[in-house]
C-alpha cells in the first residue's frame, strides 16, 4: 500500500516523530464531539414535549378549548431516532474510554477490527434514524396536501424547533462518524501493514 | 490468470444483486401511480406527491448506475480504499432513503391519530402493495450493500484470522 511510508516501525532511540505521531489526537477529539453530538440530538429530542389550549369554537360566550399534545413518542420515526442517537452516543462515549485505558488490557490484537466495524453498523444506524426524523419533521412542517395531513407546525412551535435543533445536531454527529470510519478504516490498514513488517524483521 | 478470474467471482454475484435490486426499487416506485375518488375529490398516488418517495427513487437510480459502473472494476485494485470509501458512502445514502421512506410508508399505513392523519392505504390499495414490493427491493438493495462493503473490508485486511 501506498501509505507505508507515513508510519515507520520503532527503531531504537532517538527517532523523528512521524505524521502519526503529531497527529495522535485527532481521532479521540473527533470521538469527543461526535459524542456530544449525538448526546445532545438524544436528551433534546427525548425530552420533547408541548401541550398547547387552542381554541375550537365559540358558543356564544364560553369558547371551547381543545388541549394538543405533541410527544416524541407518538411518531416511530423520532423513537427511532431516540434509540439509535442514544446507541450512538453511548458507542462514542465507549470507543473514548477504551483509547484511555487501551494499555492497561490486551486489546492490541483484536480492538481495531471491532472498533472498525462497529463504527460501520453505528454509522449506518445513525444516518438511517437521521434521514428518517428529518423527512417526518418535513411532514409537519409542510403537511401533504395530496393525502390530506395538515401541517402541525403552527400549531405546536417549539416541539417543531427542537426537533429541527435534535436533527441538525444529529447530521452534525452522523458527519463527524463518517470522518472517523474513514479514519478507522484507514488506520486499519496502515496498522495491518506495520504489524506485518515488524514480524518480518529478523 | 485463472486464479484471478475466480477471485472476482463472489463480488460480482453480489454487485449484480445489488444491481437487480436498486434497478427493480426505482423502477417499481416510479411506475406505481393509482387515482382514487374522495367524496367527489379526485385523489392521485404516485411517488412524485411524496418527498421522501423522490428522494427514494433518486437515490435508487444513482445507485443502480453506480453499480452498474463499478461491476466492471475488479474487487482487488490499487484503488482498493478509494471504492471502499465510494461503498460506504452509498451504503449510507440507501439506507437512509429506506428508511425515509419506510417512515412515511408506516405513516400512509397506520396513520398518526396524534396528529389527525388518516391512513391512506385503504384508499390506494394497489398503490400500497406497490410501495411495499419496492421498499423490499430498496431493503435488500441496502442490505447487500452492507454485505458488500464488509467483503471490501474483507480484501483489503484479513478480518476472519485473528492473528493479523
Amino acid at each position: 500500500m501506498g501509505s507505508e511510508g507515513v508510519e515507520r516501525p520503532e527503531v531504537g532511540s532517538g527517532h523523528k516523530p512521524t505524521l502519526s505521531t503529531r497527529a495522535k489526537w485527532v481521532l479521540p477529539l473527533l470521538r469527543l464531539l461526535a459524542f456530544l453530538a449525538t448526546l445532545a440530538a438524544t436528551l433534546v429530542m427525548a425530552l420533547n414535549k408541548e401541550t398547547r389550549k387552542v381554541i375550537v369554537a365559540t358558543i356564544g360566550t364560553t369558547s371551547i378549548e381543545a388541549t394538543v399534545k405533541a410527544r416524541f413518542q407518538h411518531t416511530p420515526a423520532f423513537v427511532f431516532f431516540v434509540i439509535v442517537n442514544g446507541n450512538a452516543s453511548l458507542h462514542n462515549l465507549l470507543m473514548l474510554v477504551v483509547y484511555f485505558i487501551r494499555h492497561k488490557f490486551g486489546l492490541k490484537r483484536h480492538a481495531p477490527r471491532a472498533i472498525a466495524i462497529l463504527d460501520l453498523l453505528n454509522v449506518a444506524l445513525v444516518s438511517g434514524g437521521e434521514t428518517a426524523a428529518v423527512f417526518m419533521g418535513q411532514l409537519g412542517r409542510d403537511g401533504n396536501s395530496h393525502a390530506r395531513w395538515n401541517k402541525i407546525c403552527d400549531k405546536v412551535e417549539s416541539f417543531c424547533d427542537r426537533g429541527r435543533a435534535a436533527m441538525i445536531a444529529s447530521l452534525a454527529g452522523l458527519l463527524l462518524m463518517i470522518i472517523i470510519t474513514i479514519i478507522s478504516i484507514i488506520r486499519l490498514g496502515n496498522k495491518n501493514t506495520k504489524l506485518v513488517s515488524s514480524t518480518n524483521v529478523p | 490468470m485463472g486464479l484471478d478470474y475466480r477471485g472476482r467471482i463472489p463480488m460480482l454475484v453480489l454487485r449484480l444483486v445489488a444491481l437487480a435490486a436498486t434497478v427493480s426499487a426505482t423502477l417499481i416506485m416510479g411506475t406505481s401511480h393509482e387515482s382514487a375518488e374522495y367524496f367527489g375529490i379526485k385523489f392521485e398516488a404516485n411517488y412524485k406527491k411524496s418527498p421522501a418517495f423522490k428522494y427514494f427513487v433518486i437515490m435508487n437510480a444513482i445507485a443502480s448506475g453506480y453499480t452498474f459502473i463499478l461491476s466492471f472494476v475488479p474487487a482487488k485494485t490499487s484503488y482498493g480504499h478509494f471504492v471502499l470509501v465510494l461503498d460506504l458512502v452509498m451504503t449510507l445514502l440507501l439506507d437512509s432513503s429506506i428508511s425515509a421512506c419506510l417512515a412515511i410508508g408506516q405513516l400512509g399505513k397506520n396513520g398518526n391519530s396524534n396528529a389527525g392523519w388518516l391512513p391512506i392505504c385503504s384508499r390506494v390499495p394497489k398503490f400500497c402493495d406497490n410501495v411495499t414490493a419496492a421498499l423490499v427491493a430498496g431493503f435488500v438493495a441496502s442490505i447487500t450493500y452492507l454485505i458488500i462493503v464488509i467483503y471490501s473490508l474483507h480484501n483489503l485486511i484479513n478480518l476472519l484470522t485473528l492473528k493479523s
